[in-house]
């Protein structure tokens, strides 16, 4: 199967999707001459024209408040945030407009638009460029929230979130982009509210999201040169979260280890941990673990920003407390 | 002026309307039949009834908490709206939205809205649907003086002005942002002054004229149907009433209170149509009557509808 970059296989589902749905309106800043500064809207601007890859002035709260308009009013807009921290300066747009306007109406009227963002640390942009804030979008009800971390899911997963009529945040992660895997040429795509066992195994679950995900398989990989088989759940949406995979996994580990990079406290680990005793509790033949990052900015230098994320070594400590 | 006598006692009709539909909703909040936030729109009748009678009705309208006027001039039905602000499950939005939500898009209604300046970029959002449509509708934004020290707002001013979006950016400025004097957190005269520095035109309106508040927003909607982008119209206005239900109001003078309620549209309006267009005393109460009618009819349909099930709390939240 040909390969393709996690960017590249983004904007393949852009651009098909462009191509089927003529209501699919692009605005963000720099996505059109530029491409987008990771480039995944390159080329659109040629193809598709201003009217539909919109650049805009650096005014988030403006245009997502604008692409709640416009899938109010039958269009179907993706809004880019170029980091998911601004996320914060167009909150009230997110969270009280857009994931709130159907319930608020009775159902009256749709949402449809795709907030495409990125998150994730690791490169050294410091505290206000390297948060991951799926927790923040999964706890308000009216979103749906897709984290993939291949350039498979990347596209499956799109081109699904544009096929919703409700407001999605679509978070990529910034050090994905680079990435490459199999895309197969054919038309596809992978429902919202699956996750995917990446790794089958006996001993240990372990759930993960985003680029953890790829630290997780390191993980697995490094237990199984000790003998312990690890099952690796990419969990791949935290709205809808597809608890079953994770509950039919833990009934045969029975133990578990939640990794993610967002922050521990109360992260998509604490729900997980929540809902796996609350169903699955008689299965468990250990507490569960969770990794996070630390609960503290992300910080800037390499050495102490590398001790804040969760790398696999951490996720190693943690499956070998499970396995004591 | 293009408005006939008909036109003037429709216009009269709805004010009334709205003022007896408001006074309905304070008595309603007093004896507990409405919960939560309530802004009644009393003394404002005007600017809803002037602007939005220069609209049609596939134009598209965001308006803030105290919107119900807007909501019921744009079309949504007043039995609707009462059963909304009731909790019933015959409400426009299923007794889910309340006071500060009524929407309707049917009648283009795209939402009340309890944030204040949020209203705008969803508004400019529409009226960039319209014109990628290419279609000749146009979309208005109606917000408080309040809102103009809102960042959304602005945003939104700039994004209509480089997109030239079809949008009327109409302000009623009642001279209070909630329980403060507007005069105290903004360093301008006339809160049109800040479409400027966007690049958008604007005009400053007697709030109290309906008359003058629909030929203005006319030449606004006028210049935005044929291409000519937004325009910001500040409305000078007045709530008699405070802000929620409640207000104590000791922000403002009884005799500030008194000067503007002597020039309440409510009363004026009506005797300018006797003394200036030849309507008969006869008709203002016919007009009267007519409403008196359809608000008991409100009332009943209102307090008759049942409660929503509870199977409709977990409804709606996705498509």
């Amino acid at each position: 199967m040909r390969e393709l970059t996690y960017a590249q296989a983004l904007r393949e589902a852009i651009t098909e999707e462009m191509d089927r749905n003529p209501n699919i309106i692009l605005l963000g800043e720099d996505i059109g001459v530029y491409g987008g500064v990771f480039k995944v809207t390159e080329g659109l601007l040629a193809r598709y024209g201003p009217e539909r890859v919109r650049e805009t002035p650096i005014s988030e709260a403006g245009f997502v408040g604008a692409a709640v308009g416009l899938a109010m009013t039958g269009k179907h807009p993706m809004p880019e945030l170029m980091f998911a921290d601004f996320a914060w300066v167009a909150a009230d747009q997110i969270f009280n407009q857009a994931a709130k306007m159907r319930y608020m109406s009775g159902g009256r009227v749709k949402v449809p638009m795709v907030i495409r963002t990125q998150q994730g640390g690791g490169r050294g942009n410091a505290a206000q460029h390297s948060q991951s804030l799926e927790t923040i979008f999964t706890h308000i009800p009216g979103l749906k929230v897709v984290l993939p971390a291949t350039p498979y899911d990347a596209k499956g997963l799109l081109k699904s979130a544009f096929r919703e009529e409700n407001p999605i945040v679509f978070v990529e992660h910034k050090l994905l982009y680079a990435t490459r895997g199999p895309v197969p040429e054919e038309e596809y795509t992978i429902p919202l509210g699956q996750a995917e066992i990446k790794r089958a195994g006996d001993d240990v679950t372990l759930v993960s999201l985003s680029r953890t995900v790829l630290h997780a398989l390191e993980a697995a990989e490094e237990m199984a040169q000790e003998g312990v088989s690890v099952e690796a759940i990419d969990l791949r949406c935290t709205v809808p979260m597809d608890l079953e995979t994770i509950l039919e996994s833990v009934r045969k580990t029975n133990r578990l280890v939640v990794a993610h990079e967002s922050h521990r406290r109360l992260g998509i680990g604490a729900e997980i941990a929540a809902l796996v005793q609350e169903h699955a509790f008689d299965h468990l033949d250990a507490p569960i673990e969770r990794v996070g990052a630390m609960d503290v900015p992300i910080p800037y230098s390499q050495p102490l920003e590398s001790q804040v994320l969760p790398g696999v070594d951490h996720i190693l400590e943690a499956i070998r407390r499970v396995i004591v | 002026m293009n408005l006939d006598k008909r036109d003037l006692l429709q216009m009269y009709k709805m004010m009334l309307l709205i003022r007896r539909f408001e006074e309905q909703c304070v008595e309603f909040y007093k004896n507990g039949e409405i919960r939560g936030s309530l802004h009644p729109c009393i003394g404002q009748e005007a600017t809803a009834v002037g602007a939005c009678y220069a609209l049609r009705k596939d134009d598209y309208l965001t308006c803030t908490y105290r919107g119900h006027g807007q909501a019921l001039d744009k079309g949504l039905d007043p039995k609707e709206a009462m059963a909304e602000l009731l909790g019933r499950s015959t409400g426009c939005s299923k007794g889910k939205g309340g006071s500060m939500h009524f929407t309707d898009p049917d009648v283009g209604l795209l939402g009340e809205n309890a944030i204040v300046g949020a209203g705008a970029p969803i508004a400019v959002g529409a009226a960039l649907s319209a014109q990628l449509d290419g279609i000749d509708r146009v979309s208005i934004t109606f917000f408080g003086d309040g809102a103009v020290n809102q960042g959304a707002f602005a945003e939104a001013l700039n994004l209509a002005a480089v997109w030239n979006a079809p949008i009327i950016f109409f302000c009623e400025n009642n001279l209070y942002s909630e329980m403060t004097p507007i005069a105290d957190m903004v360093n301008i005269e006339q809160l049109a002054d800040r479409a400027a520095g966007f690049g958008i035109p604007a005009v400053t309106v007697d709030g109290y004229d309906p008359v003058a508040l629909y030929e203005a927003t006319l030449a606004a909607v006028d210049r935005a149907r044929s291409g000519g982008g937004p325009t910001f119209i500040e409305a000078m206005t007045y709530r008699l009433v405070g802000h929620m239900i409640g207000d104590t109001e000791p922000y403002r003078t009884q005799e500030e209170v008194a000067e503007w309620r002597a020039r309440d549209p409510i009363h004026a309006f009506p005797q300018r149509l006797v003394d200036e267009f030849g309507v008969s005393q006869a008709e203002i109460e016919a007009a009267q009557a007519e409403v008196e009618a359809q608000m008991a009819e409100v009332v009943r349909f209102a307090l008759d509808s049942p409660w929503p099930s509870a199977d409709e709390i977990a409804q709606d939240i996705f498509a």
